[in-house]
Parts: structure tokens; sequence; C-alpha cells
């Protein structure tokens, strides 16, 4: 391979390329105009650099690639060990494809701090993309951490009305579930004197771990809980509406769209590569809770009286998706699962930035502010419906992919789980257009609404890659599931043996 | 008995501090009454630094010196690096402060050097009259040191609560040393221990112990000898406090750790007591942060509550705890000056703006500022890639090695409520805006390096600890032969 040079180094270069940009900026004088460009230019290239990985990323090779392992720190032994495999890889571009938008997005509606608002994005993006890669566990707690303080700093800074507070609420939250990870990594690595992952695994798998029978549960519970309230599941998710409604429009973008695929991303990672017995016996009353979390996410969207926090619920119903289909244990279920996160990221992220547009020329998201709006607004209108049909899971659109093949695992599974999470999509697509309908048809209620302005270029520019990405995922989504697929199986592969193993007995 | 010439090099650093203080005191008067002082800053900061760099010479020429009453090995030098390079960076940072505070005493960086010489004595004293001695010379220039605002009212409560305390303190100590004398017929560490070693130790011995922990959990601030502290740290000026809540902290936890680990460390009555100081320091820290509006004493009680961290080190297993100590010393010192260094810069004249409604809207008019502060909070909470991060996790992972889970999870907890306070700072920076208009000045060339030196310092133990780590752990070794 002629890129042979660059494997081992690029992943380090994906992952800390923004942080470079981010320490460059800080030393850029505060000319605004100057910044926004620079941010652009280097979440661009950044972008560019990240399809290089899914370019030579091989779907044959079952082991994680473009691996680097170097010895960090001696005590504790802690590596820095990077590496993706095909379901880690697509979270990585998911990540920066959608922080380019942010900068469009973050264009106009940033006035004010606009230096501090583009270093922290990029901080932001360079921890996002370090959770996914990291292969160490103490190295993963690092970018987990690490994601929390950009983000925080996002709301609280540049959100609206209660931004404290939901800066605060959001931080507290993540940060006392995540000391209940550090402290199940400790234990593991005071048992096995490792961080990494990949070792961990073997050994568990081998039962080379004293005193893991008796404590696996405590550690498979110690990691769910820092991953349940990230998701968020229900009923973890109270700090997920503060923190989205509150949140400027990026970072509701980068929150929806890669922030909380950090939890169902540890959840496929670690709950069930490494504590695969407990998984599998927990795995009901988490289903239960993942499709309480469906309907109840539905249902509460659809009583919202605000734009955003609409959204925000229906988060919380789509991630339910994600988790239900985790841990239904059957390929197709998995499969489905990564799709959805990786859907759910483009259309519910679109979503945002439609939001935010609309608050952008109305500063409100109250949908009884709102009506008629095709009228002025024709091209807003028509993305907003094309992308709105994409959430809903529309065939030959992207959450349809995801949905259909979730629901399949889940009645492979069982029955009563496909049943009751189907509901949900038929809930979906209540508020969903009921919202349309109460934004967009109609009279122009409101005499302000009537000279609203249409779309302008850097919205379009925003829109236009995530509608033909909604679009490109509904048609031809083997370009993702033949990457997916491999990993998927692999991720299974300690499950499988675990029960085959009971069932042998 | 002459000694000879090498004890002096063992004894380098505190000779080249006294001579530059002596230098300070001499120079202080020939200076005209206006002049700022600045030169005796540059001299006493010239001093510091030939300290730092005199360690290396006495990390040279270990062994023991004078009769056996200075030892040198990697403890000590450890804790002679840790303090000269606070004295260094507390200089720097107070040359603007002593300006706006229109203070003009050069005996301000002669007291600080004095201190620096108890200081770092004190690490390397294995006699305990000689303990006592450095621990009465570094004591006695921080209790001027903290009057130094002399037109401050709450600046004198500090110095004379601080002194009449500590007095008082220190007699607690030294009647420990004389019990201890006298359960053992020696005032030698090492000749302490191997008496205890060889013969079933005496109830008075338990007794000696205990009173030096007394004396000592003062000096360290820790819970319930901690009543001084918020009011003390209030009123002296912000450099000061930045040092003396590290330097003499950590020199005391140096002879704690020689006495405890060393001497007595076959006595297990002290594990009790230190597990009984940690839990309630760090309770009784954080809780009494969580409701204080002014700024300083707010770190008051936040490093108390570091107090408590630090010794949970002492109840684990002694290689383990006594690096893991010995690291979160040096962080804490990185983090801890930087922050005060920061109050100091932006309390402005007669540091009038110390409250947390001062702070709000900070982010806007001094976004550095802001900024620097913000890693210091966030270490001090304990964030990842600072050096407050693997501070607390090395004396958690000690703790656990050494099945100490209830006071591991106590910590945890506490570090969870600490997170609070620290962020209200950050929150009040960063996410409410100005009401009223509080100035800011520029940051002065001194304080922007001392500032750079914490922060480096600060980033450097977050992101590579294992030099600093493997050094402890040697020299935690090299402490228990």
């Amino acid at each position: 391979m002629n890129s042979s040079l660059l494997n081992p180094s690029i992943l380090t270069i994906v992952t800390f390329l923004p942080l470079v940009g981010a320490l460059l900026l800080l030393f850029f004088p505060r000319r605004d105009r100057d910044i926004r460009i620079f941010a652009l230019i280097v979440t661009l290239a950044e972008f560019i650099i990240s399809l290089h990985l899914a370019a030579h990323f091989h779907p044959a090779i079952s082991t994680f690639q473009f691996e680097t392992n170097r010895a960090w720190i001696a005590t504790p032994a802690i590596f820095y060990h990077l590496g993706i495999d095909g379901i880690s890889l697509w979270l990585v571009l998911l990540t920066t494809f959608l922080t380019p938008l942010c900068v469009l997005i973050s264009w106009k509606s940033i006035q004010d701090r606009t230096k501090e608002f583009f270093i922290i994005l990029l901080i932001l993006e360079t921890a996002l993309i370090g959770v996914f890669v990291a292969l160490d566990l103490f190295l993963f707690y690092f970018f987990w951490e690490a994601t929390l303080i950009p983000m925080a700093l996002l709301i609280g800074m540049y959100g609206h009305g209660r931004r404290v507070y939901a800066a605060v609420k959001f931080f507290l939250y993540t940060m006392v579930a995540s000391v209940f990870m550090l402290a199940a990594i400790i234990w593991l690595y005071a048992r096995t004197g490792t961080f990494d992952f990949v070792t961990l695994q073997s050994l568990i798998r081998a039962g080379h771990v004293p005193g893991f029978a008796s404590a696996s549960l405590l550690l498979f519970l110690g990691f769910f809980v820092a991953f349940a309230v990230k998701v968020p599941l229900f009923p973890l998710h109270t700090w997920l509406p503060d923190a989205h409604v509150e949140a400027p429009t990026a970072g509701s973008v980068l929150l929806a769209g890669v922030l909380l695929k950090m939890g169902t991303y540890g959840m496929l990672r670690f709950n069930l590569g490494l504590f695969p017995e407990q998984a599998h016996r927990n795995a009901p009353w988490i289903i239960a809770l993942a499709i309480i979390g469906i309907i109840y996410g539905a249902l509460v969207a659809m009583v919202q009286t605000s734009l955003k926090k609409l959204v925000a619920y229906s988060s919380v119903s789509h991630l339910g998706f994600v988790v239900l289909g985790i841990f239904s244990f059957t390929q197709l279920g998995l499969v489905g699962a990564v799709f959805v996160m990786l859907a759910h990221g483009v259309s519910t992220g679109a979503l945002f930035i439609l939001c935010g547009i609309i608050f952008d020329r109305k500063h409100t998201y109250e949908l009884k502010e709102m009506g008629g709006l095709a009228t002025p607004m024709p091209v807003y209108a028509t993305f907003f419906l094309f992308i709105m049909l994409a959430s809903v899971g529309l065939p030959l659109l992207n959450g349809f992919i995801g949905e259909f093949l979730v629901l399949t695992g889940a009645f492979q599974a069982r029955a009563l789980y496909g049943v009751l999470a189907a509901t949900g999509v038929i809930w979906s697509a209540c508020y969903l257009l009921w919202m349309y309908q109460r934004v967009f048809y109609g009279k122009v209620g409101n005499p302000a609404n009537a000279s609203l302005p249409d779309l302008v270029l850097q919205e379009r520019a925003a829109l236009w890659p995530l509608a033909v990405m909604a679009l490109v995922m509904g048609v031809a989504p083997l370009i993702w599931i033949h990457s997916i697929d491999p990993a998927v199986r692999l991720a299974l592969m300690p499950l499988l043996q675990y029960t085959s193993q009971v069932i042998g007995h | 008995m002459i000694p000879a010439a090498s004890d002096y090099l063992r004894i380098l650093p505190e000779l080249v501090l006294s001579i530059f203080g002596m230098l300070v005191m001499l120079i202080e008067p020939l200076l005209p009454e206006h002049n700022n002082r600045k030169a005796l800053g540059a001299l006493a900061f010239v001093g510091a630094l030939t300290a730092v760099a005199s360690c290396f010479c006495m990390a040279a020429h270990s062994g023991t010196a004078f009769g056996g009453m200075v030892r040198v090995d990697q403890f000590s030098v450890f804790f002679h690096v840790v303090i000269t390079l606070i004295t260094a960076v507390v200089i720097l940072g107070s040359f603007e402060y002593l300006n706006v505070q229109r203070i003009r005493l050069g005996e301000y960086y002669a007291l600080i050097l004095f201190g620096a010489v108890g200081m770092t004595l004190m690490s390397s004293a294995v006699e305990l009259v000689l303990v006592f001695v450095a621990l009465e010379i570094s004591s006695i220039s921080t209790y001027i040191l903290a009057g130094f605002r002399r037109n401050v009212a709450t600046s004198i409560e500090a110095s004379l609560k601080y002194f009449l305390l500590g007095s008082f303190a220190t007699a607690f100590f030294l009647y420990g040393v004389a019990l201890m004398f006298g359960a053992t017929g020696s005032t030698k560490v090492y000749e302490i221990a191997a008496t205890l070693r060889s013969e079933h130790a005496p109830m008075l011995a338990f007794v000696a112990v205990a009173l030096m922990i007394v004396g000592l959990g003062f000096k360290v601030a820790a819970a319930p000898f901690h009543v001084w502290t918020p009011d003390v740290y209030e009123g002296a000026p912000s450099p000061v406090v930045g040092l003396m809540s590290t330097a003499p902290k950590a020199a005391s936890f140096a002879v704690l750790l020689r006495i405890l680990f060393a001497a007595a460390g076959n006595i297990p009555v002290w594990f009790w007591l230190i597990w009984v100081l940690a839990a309630l320091s760090m309770t009784l820290g954080n809780l009494g942060a969580l409701v204080q509006t002014n700024v300083k004493r707010m770190l008051a009680y936040s490093s108390i509550a570091h107090a408590g961290y630090l010794l949970v080190a002492f109840t684990a297993a002694p290689v383990m705890g006594i690096s893991a100590a010995m690291f979160y010393t040096a962080s804490y010192a990185a983090m801890n000056v930087g922050a005060f260094l920061v109050i100091s810069h932006f309390g402005n004249q007669d540091e009038r703006y110390v409250t947390l409604d001062d702070y709000t809207g900070l982010s806007r008019r001094a976004p550095a500022l802001a900024a620097i502060l913000t890693i210091f909070l966030l270490s001090l909470i304990g964030i990842p890639m600072t050096g407050g991060f693997f501070a607390k996790f090395y004396v958690f992972r000690a703790a656990l090695g050494s099945n100490l889970i209830w006071l591991t999870i106590i910590g945890v907890v506490n570090s969870a409520i600490a997170a609070y306070y620290y962020l209200r700072i950050i929150v009040v920076m960063y996410m409410r805006e100005t009401t009223e208009e509080v100035p800011t000045m520029k940051i002065p060339f001194g304080l922007g390096l001392a500032l750079s030196a914490s922060l480096i310092a600060t980033l450097y133990l977050g992101l590579l600890p294992g030099k600093v780590l493997g050094y402890a752990i040697a020299s935690a070794q090299g402490l228990l032969k």
C-alpha cells in the first residue's frame, strides 16, 4: 500500500490537528473574520485528512487498524494506544464531518468572544475524536473527561437564558457518573497491571483476572452508569433537555451528533467487550429502560411547546433505539445500532442547525410564535421537510435503515421488544409531522414572520452536505455497513462465546 | 570535632539561601526611601535560583552530615527542589504585588529566604531538636510575613492568630520530641527507629508520636487543627499565602513522613489517628469551602481539604503511600501557588477584589488571566491533563492498593463535592456578565514568568508525571532503608 508510511501516525494527526489549530488561534489577533476563516480551514482540512482513514480502511481485517502503541507514562503503565475498527472509524468521520458545519452555522450567530468560541470548539473536536480512537482505558478516560469542560463552556458562555444552570448540571451529572468508571478502570488495573483494552479483553476471556467473578457486576455497572448518563438512558436523561435548549447551535449539534454517541459507543466497546457475561445478565432491564426511553422520549416530545426541546426529547427516543439494538445481542441489531448512531448524528445535527437558523431570526424556539413559515422561507421549509422525513424514518433516507435493522434485531431477540419499540417509530412520525404542520403550514399568524429572510450562504453551505448525506446513507447504506458488519461480528464474539458456554453446560 | 568540608555541601541550599537573605538585609538600608525595592527582589530571586541549582550539588553528596543530624538522600533532595522552586516563583510573583500594595520593605524578600532555609532544613534534618529549630525558623518568618500588609487590620489579625496558635502547636511538637527522648533515649530519627524495632515500644512512644502529629497537623492545616487557616489566609498577603499554603506544608509533610514511616513505622497506633485526620480534613475543608464567597477563604478551606487527601496517602502501604504523598505536595504546590498569584494580581490595591462577585465576567476583562486561573482550578478539582489529577489518582490508587476502601470512598465523594465550589469560580468568570466596574491591570513581566512556570509545572505533572513519580518512588525506598 503506497500510503503505508502514513499509517502509524495518521490517527495521531487526525486526533490532534484541531488542538494544534486551537493553539495557533490563541495567538491570533481578535479579528473575528480571520478567526472564523481559519477555524473553517482547520476543520475542513481535518475532514479531508480523516477521509484517508475511510479510504485505506480494510473491512476484511478484523483487528484494530492504524494502530499506534507507545509507552506514555511508566507508573501506572499507561500507553498511548490508538486504533480504530469499523465502528469507531465512522464515528470519527461523523465528528470531522459535523465540525466544519458547526463552524459555518456559528459564522453569524457568534459575535461575542469569537476567538474563545472557536478555540473551545476545536479543543472539543480533538477530545471527541480521542474518545473514539483510544484503546487504552486510561487514555479513553482522559479524552472522555476532556470533552466535558469545552462542552460545559460552550453551553455556559454562549447559551441562552438559563445557560449557567444547564452548564453546571451537565458538568456535575457527567463528572459524577464518570468517577464510577474511573473506579472500575483502576480496579481492573490493580488486578491486571494493564489499561490496554485488547490485553484486558483477552485476560478476562482467559479468566486470568483474580476476583473478577465477584466484582464483575460492580465493574459492569461502573462503566454502564457513566455511559448511561451520556446516552442518556431513561431515567438519567434530565440534564439533556436543559443542556440542549440552552446550548448554542454548534454546541447542540456536537452534543446530539457526537457526544451522546460516546455513551453508546462505550457500551458497545467496553460493556459488551469486557463484561459479556454481565451484559447478558443485565440485558433485560437495560432493554426495558431503553424501550421506556423510546416511548417516553417520544411522548414528551409530542407535548413540547419549544421546537428545540422537542428535538432534544426526540434524541432520547432515538438513542433508546441504539441501546436496544446493542443489548439485543443480534448481528442485525448491533449493525442497526451503529447505523442509527450515524444517521441520528446527521439528521439530528441538521435539525438542530435548522432550529438555530430560526432562533437567529426570531430569538425564540416557541412553537406558538411560528406558523406559516413556508411562505416567507420556502427553501428553509424544504430543507426542514427533507431532514424531518429522514428523522422520521422514511425509506430511502438514513433514519429508516438503522431503525429497521434495530427492530429486526429486537424481534429476533424477543418479539415483545420489537413490538414495543416499533411503536416508537409511529410516535416519532406523530410528533415530527405535527410539529412541521404547526411551524410551516397554515396562515402566517404573526405579522413579524411574514418578512423573515430565507437562508443565507453559510446556512445553505451547512445544510446541503447534511441533506446529501441523509440521502446517500439511505440509498447506499452498504458503504457503511460493509465495514461496520465485521467489526460488530467481532464485538459480539465474546458474548456469543459466553452464551454458547451457558447452553453447553 | 570539626565538620568535614563535604558536610557544608550537604546543606549548601540552606547556606545559599541564608547568604542571600543576609545580603538583602544588608543592602536594604542603603537604598533610598522611595525606591521600590525591585532590585532586592531580583537579588532574592537570584538567590532562590542559586539555591535550586545548589540542590543538584547537594544531591551529588548524599549521606549524613554534622554527626548524623542532617541526612541527604533523594527524599530530602526532592523537597529541597520543591521548596526552593516555590520560593523562586513566589518571589518573582511578588515584585509587582509589593508595588501595588505600596509595601516598601526589603525585609519581605529576606524573610521569604529565611523561611525557605527553615523549610528546606526540615526536610533533611533527621535529629528531632534540629527539626524543631528548623520548624521555628520557618514559622517565625511566616508569622511576620502574614502581617506584612500592616495597614490592614485583617493582616495583623492573621499574623497574631497564626503566631499564637502556631507557637502553641510547636510546643506540642517539642513536647512530643521530649517524650520520644524519654521513651527511646535518642532524638535521632534512625536511632529511634532502631530502638523501637528492637524492643517492645513503650507507651510513652505512642504519646510522643501522637503529640508530634498534633504539632505538625497544625502546620499542615489538617482538621481538627485547621481553625486558624481561613482567617490567616484571608488576611495575609496573597503571594505569601501562596507560599505558606505550599512550602511549609511540604516541609511539615516531609517531617511527618520521616517520623511516621522511618522512625515509628511499627507503631500502628498512628494509623487510625491519621485516618481520622484525613477523613475530617477532607470533609470539613470541602464543606467549609462550599459556603464561601471570598475566594481567598474558599481556597483556604480547599487547602485544608487537600491536606486531607494528602494524609490519605499516609495510611497506605509505605512505598506507594510516601511516593503518592510526595507527588501530591509537588503538584499541589504548582497549582496552588499559581492560583494565589492570579488572586494577588487581580486583588489590586489593598486586595480589594477578592470576592466571587468581583470575579464575574473576568474572562472578558482579562481573558488570559481567567484562562490560566481556570487551568489551576481544574487541576485543583483533579481533571485529567493537570497535575492535580495524577496527584489524586496516585493517592487513591495507593489507598485502594492497601484496601482502604472507606477512606477512598470518602475521598472520592469529597472530590465530587469540591468540584462544585471550584466550578463556581469558573462559572462566574466565564458565564456571568459583569455588573460593576472592576479594574484589571496588565500582567507584568515578572508575574507572567511566575505564572508560566506554575502553569508549565501543572501541565507537565499532568501529562508526563512519570519522571517525578519515579523519583518519588526511589526516594521512598531510600527513606525506609
